[in-house]
């Protein structure tokens, strides 16, 4: 380790959703400072929303993330139908958790084969991995067409679906429809058991820590639209007490806002917080693909969370091949959603984590106040505290070294940095 | 003898960065049955499904390569990669360029791919074209046209 002060930036992070940078700063041996700079222009969704009726609060909420619109519509389905006091049948929630498998199976595969492997397998991107070893990035493309198929027939197109609304949907698929996909869904569940075996078999660096890990929770199954909010640390909540349980502030390195527990806690969200928290809710397969990558009850080395996300596809391709089998036609593909002006409440489990969605709605039906918080945001805290963490040891390695784990660090969270903009605190000081 | 095909890829919505949407509106005009012609978003995996079962493609895109507004870079795709980052125009997913090259490693690249590149002034929010890129793709529609109108002379 050479004396003085090492500033190690990485300008632009590569193979994220959006526009980040990372700033470390080592002075005699010492790290100063970790810090995820998110500079993504803020998108001002909330305040767009105020003013707007409260039917229209799903499409545009969809439009923050290209990657993961489904959990918008879900999470803002969910507030206003709290608000209303709506609670949707059987079929309409089987297909909501159909679409939901779709969008976990397009965003998880995607983040997989084309964004994360390649820090893994030591290629720099995609395109370099597909040279090599053209089966698996094919393998990975299908894996994802599979997932874009669920998405595409449900929500009438595979990017921003445009066929949810409140109460339901605007229009129930055909039986014939759906099981046309179930020939590509049983190749998919086993290509996905392949995955999870060839992803548990990379090398990750040795490196744990003890998370608070924050999830919903649901009686039966492994959690997507519904439950309570649960955390590792004995937190269980109905999601209307969100909002006393974390709390957002603002670090004027970045424009979007991080989360805390009232007591000034980090915690984690996405993948393992879910695997922790629901490990006992895995179908068949899912578990027994976990138990074969020797995933034990909660995973606590955040590099695996490559492993935990393969295995999320297998539970969702699982999923998808239930609720297609079970699925059968049925007449009223929404429920009547009459307006209660008030507070309504809504989280659901997006590809990266928790979604939570807080709306005023006024006499009139029109949004008065609109609170999104998304996954990446929560987990800004996380990141750099794994940093911090996991960099302290390592301050002998050479910059390009550091500069490469850390950027794999960043990607095991896949953050969402365009749907973390959201909020931009500005204070200007006058004389 | 397989129709060409012709991509029109970008965001009509971010103003230049609608250039390979409206030339390919044009020519889906013109040449009516003579070509099959395809508009994409900016996704660039949706370019490897619409490559499956092509023998001969027309890429068309704007590009940010420092060039003057309006130049048009007429690339042969098949024969030397696309310069990385040059059709980058998404913060999202995979560009065209990576998309092209992608397909290379995987072997599935047409026979014969054509890129024309249109360099862009502005990529703000709005749609319609600068005065520059709406001069350079009038008279880039002109050439694809006689091209294939010679070629089915020929």
């Amino acid at each position: 380790m050479s004396e003085g002060t090492r500033t190690i930036e990485v300008n632009y992070l590569a193979r994220v959703e959006g526009e980040g940078a990372l700033h470390l700063r080592i002075e005699q041996d010492r790290l100063v400072a970790a810090q995820l700079r998110i500079f993504e222009p803020p998108r001002f969704f909330e305040a767009l929303l105020r003013g707007r009726d409260f039917r229209e609060a799903p499409d545009i909420t969809a439009r923050i993330c290209g990657i993961c619109p489904v959990a918008y519509l879900m999470s803002a389905c969910a507030a206003m139908e709290d608000l209303c006091g709506v609670e949707v049948s059987a079929p309409i929630a089987d297909l909501r958790r159909l679409l939901y498998c779709g969008e976990w199976i397009e965003s998880h595969v995607l983040h997989i084969f084309m964004l994360h492997l390649p820090d893994f397998m030591g290629y720099p991107d995609a395109v370099r991995i597909a040279r090599d070893h053209p089966e698996l990035v094919r393998m990975g493309l299908r894996l994802k067409k599979a997932g874009n198929a669920i998405v595409a027939l449900l929500g009438g197109r595979e990017i921003h679906p445009i066929n949810v609304r409140l109460g339901g949907f605007y229009r129930a698929p055909k039986r014939a429809d759906l099981l046309a996909l179930r020939a590509e869904l049983e190749w998919a569940l086993g290509a996905a058991e392949q995955t999870v075996a060839r992803v548990s078999a990379l090398a990750f660096p040795d490196f744990e820590r003890d998370y608070e890990f924050v999830a919903l929770r649901h009686p039966e199954h492994y959690p997507m639209n519904t439950g309570r909010l649960v955390s590792s640390r004995g937190v269980d909540l109905p999601v209307t007490g969100y909002d006393d349980y974390l709390q957002e502030h603002h670090e004027v390195h970045s424009t979007a806002l991080q989360s805390r527990t009232a007591s000034g806690g980090v915690v984690h969200l996405g993948p393992l917080a879910r695997y922790a928290l629901n490990r006992d809710r895995l179908t068949p397969r899912a578990r027994a693909a976990a138990d074969a990558a020797g995933l034990g009850a909660q995973v606590c080395n955040p590099f695996r969370s490559i492993v935990v996300r393969a295995v999320e596809v297998v539970l969702a391709f699982e999923e998808a091949l239930r609720l297609v089998d079970a699925y059968r036609e049925f007449d009223l593909p929404a429920l009547p959603v009459e307006l209660r002006p008030g507070v309504g409440y809504g989280a659901t489990e997006a590809p990266r984590g928790t979604l939570y969605h807080r709306y005023t709605v006024d006499q009139d039906g029109l949004i008065t106040d609109a609170k999104i918080v998304a996954p990446t945001a929560v987990n800004q805290a996380v990141i750099e505290a794994d940093l911090r963490h996991y960099l302290e040891p390592n301050l002998h390695l050479p910059d390009d070294t550091l500069r490469g784990v850390c950027e794999t660090a960043i990607r095991n969270y896949d953050p969402c940095i365009s749907c973390s903009a959201h909020f931009l605190k500005l204070d200007v000081e006058r004389d | 003898m397989d129709r060409p095909r012709i991509i029109g890829i970008g965001n009509p919505s971010r103003c230049d960065d609608g250039v390979g949407p409206w030339l390919a509106g044009q020519l889906a005009g013109r040449l009516g049955p003579q070509a099959q012609v395809l508009t994409l978003g900016n996704d660039g995996l949706s370019l490897l499904d619409a490559f499956r079962g092509a023998q001969e493609v027309l890429l068309l895109d704007a590009v940010q390569s420092g060039a003057p507004a309006g130049t048009v870079h007429r690339l042969d795709a098949a024969a030397a990669p696309l310069p990385p980052d040059w059709l980058r125009c998404s913060t999202h997913l995979l560009g065209a360029s990576e998309a092209v090259e992608l397909a290379r490693a995987l072997g599935d690249l047409p026979e014969k791919l054509t890129v024309y590149g249109i360099e862009g002034a502005d990529f703000g929010l709005g749609e319609g074209l600068s005065t520059p890129v709406a001069v350079a793709a009038a008279a880039l529609v002109e050439e694809i046209i006689r091209q294939y109108t010679q070629a089915s002379h020929a």
